[in-house]
Order: structure tokens, then C-alpha cells, then sequence
């Protein structure tokens, strides 16, 4: 599994340099390793589409950012997302929290029917944790010069 | 009461080497005032997303300041912005332009128009430097001082509604909007 410091050390090696995020239960472990690290400024926000645009103003103005939520605050911030990758054109990058996916044969929880799907609608690239790692999606997105995402399998809400 | 054109007339002769983010009606309005690299028209835009935008350039080039000229309309949309902000000290000068309508669409209300109080917000959000102009040569005399100084600073104008406005149209296309910012971020401030 993924802790807090892998994720630091993955994000310290691809030279990222703020991290947006509202946490959830499992993104919410990395807390103290994120908020601990004095190359990482933590930029803790309201709402997801916020973390989406304030990252696009970063980028602009030369940062490396990426932007963590769960799939639920993903689903929230479309419009967001829909302006900074498809008309700012804007390589953004986000680590996203799937609830319940795990659990997805067994669950009330209708995230997981919905999560890839919308991603698609989206056009977004997307690898999941696990299968891929986390530097190697950002440095592949990054050469790529294209927005994407990865997927962190999570269990119940 | 001022128009919004009186508005950002005042805005333009006081807003120094900051750059300047336009959203919705005022889009229309300020390439006529000033078009330079510094001036970035938002739109097509993301939804009530403008504080953040400003919030991410101005912590990218700490030192240039950004002045993002917010509908009231918008504000609303992304209120917990102001909490963002408050948190995250950066220069963002946040003007709230507030008819107490969407003027882009025709005209239609906003809910609480005339009585949402924007500087309580923002002060309740934890803003500390908040300023509210009801007139023109309030906001003449005050600008200055509004507009230098360490951000965040909220400044809140009320200003005359306009009905049978047509949509603004983006002044270019986006990509040249932001490789004139780029190119005009990267000159050094004199
Ligand atoms: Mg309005």
C-alpha cells in the first residue's frame, strides 16, 4: 500500500511543487508526510473545482502541482476540470481517491459505477495505483505535455 | 452607485504592473481600458473559479500581484474561495463588482441581491483587509490604498445593474491569451 512518505519521495523525485488537495479517509493517511515536507507547499482548499483552477494559476505561472480528491469531489468539479484541461489546454495532474471500489461487486455505494465512465466523458487519461506508480504517471503525463489522472483503489466509504 | 464602466476606469489608472484577471461582464469592458500581456480575460471560464486562478498566479510570482475583477453572481457560486484565500497569503486583490444581478444572461436577480453583505463575509472568512466603496469618488480616493499593500484584500463596489447585455466574446484566442501572460510575466517588474 502507499504511504506518506512513498508519495512524497515519488513527487519530490518528479520536481512537483504544490500539492491541492480536500483529503479523504485513505488520501487523508499521506496528511503528515504531505504537511511535513518543506519542498511541498500543501495548499488545503474548500472545494475540488478550486483545487482544479488554483492549480491551473500555478501552472501558468510555472509550478508543477498536482491535485488530490476523492472521485466524489471529482464528480463535483467537472466544470472546473472541462475549462483548465480542454480550454486552458493545461496539463493538469491528479491523484483521485476511488471509493469503494474495491467493494465494487458488493457495495450500496454508486461511485464505482460511475467513476471510470466519467473519467471517459472527461477524456482524461487514467492508470490506476498499483498496476502503474505514481512517478512514472506523472513523468509520462508530463513529457506527454497532457492531463491525466491516476487511480487510487479504495474500500468503503 | 457608480457604472461599471466608471469602475474599472478607476481600476485601470490605479492598478500599477499587477496583472489583471477580467471575468463575465467586465471582459467586454477592459480591453477598451488596457490590453497588454498583464491583462487576461477569463473566458471561457470555469464557473465562479476566477479567485483561484488569481490565488495560483500570485503564488507562482509572489511579488507581481494579481487583481481579479469578480462578478457578485460568481462570488456567490465559490464562496469558501474567500476562506482559501484568507488562508493562503498571497497579493490577490479580489473586487467584487456587485449589481445584484447576472448580467450576462439577461438581467435575472441574484438571490439576496441588496442584502448579502460581502465584507462581513469576507471578513468572517478571515480576510483582514477589506474594503467597501458605495460611490465613485469613494472609490477614486480610496483605490490607491486598496490596491497596494500585502493581499489578500477584498474590495467590494456596488455598482449599477445593466439589463440587455449580450454575452461578452473572449478578446483571442486562449492559447495567445496565455502565452501573452507568459511572455509578460516573465519581464522582470520595474
Ligand atoms: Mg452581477
Amino acid at each position: 500500500m502507499l504511504d506518506g512518505p512513498s508519495v512524497v519521495a515519488a513527487l519530490r523525485s518528479c520536481g512537483v511543487t504544490h500539492v491541492l488537495w480536500i483529503p479523504d479517509s485513505e488520501l487523508g493517511q499521506w496528511e503528515s508526510a504531505l504537511s511535513s515536507c518543506p519542498e511541498l507547499q500543501l495548499i488545503r482548499v474548500c472545494r475540488e473545482g478550486e483545487a482544479i483552477v488554483i492549480a491551473a494559476g500555478l501552472m501558468i505561472g510555472g509550478k508543477r502541482p498536482v491535485v488530490m480528491m476523492q472521485c466524489t469531489g471529482f464528480f463535483e468539479a467537472g466544470d472546473a476540470l472541462r475549462n483548465v484541461v480542454h480550454d486552458l489546454k493545461l496539463p493538469l495532474f491528479l491523484v483521485l481517491g476511488m471509493r469503494s471500489w474495491k467493494l465494487r461487486d458488493r457495495t450500496f455505494d454508486s461511485c464505482p459505477r460511475f467513476a471510470e465512465p466519467i473519467l471517459r466523458a472527461w477524456q482524461l487519461d487514467y492508470t490506476w495505483l498499483g498496476e502503474d506508480d505514481l512517478a512514472s504517471a506523472y513523468r509520462r503525463a508530463r513529457e506527454a505535455g497532457r492531463a491525466a489522472a491516476v487511480l487510487l483503489p479504495e474500500g468503503s466509504p | 452607485m457608480m457604472t461599471i464602466h466608471e469602475a474599472l476606469q478607476v481600476l485601470a489608472a490605479e492598478r500599477s504592473q499587477r496583472v489583471v484577471i477580467t471575468t463575465m461582464a467586465a471582459t467586454g469592458i477592459w480591453p477598451k481600458l488596457s490590453d497588454t500581456g498583464l491583462d487576461f480575460a477569463y473566458i471561457p471560464s470555469a464557473m465562479g473559479h476566477g479567485p483561484g486562478l488569481a490565488l495560483g498566479l500570485a503564488l507562482a510570482h509572489p511579488q507581481r500581484g494579481v487583481i481579479l475583477v469578480n462578478g457578485d453572481g460568481s462570488m456567490l457560486m465559490n464562496l469558501g474561495a474567500l476562506v482559501t484565500l484568507a488562508n493562503h497569503p498571497a497579493n490577490v486583490y479580489l473586487v467584487i463588482l456587485d449589481n445584484g444581478l447576472y448580467e450576462v444572461t439577461g438581467g435575472q436577480p441574484l438571490v439576496g441581491a441588496g442584502r448579502t453583505d460581502y465584507a462581513l463575509i469576507a471578513r468572517g472568512a478571515g480576510i483582514e483587509r477589506v474594503y467597501t466603496f458605495t460611490d465613485l469618488n469613494q472609490w477614486q480616493s480610496g483605490a490607491r490604498e486598496a490596491l497596494s499593500g500585502p493581499g489578500p484584500v477584498v474590495i467590494w463596489l456596488k455598482i449599477e445593474g445593466r439589463l440587455g447585455e449580450k454575452t461578452p466574446k473572449p478578446p483571442r484566442p486562449m492559447a495567445e491569451q496565455l502565452a501573452r501572460l507568459q511572455a509578460a510575466l516573465a519581464q522582470p517588474l520595474v
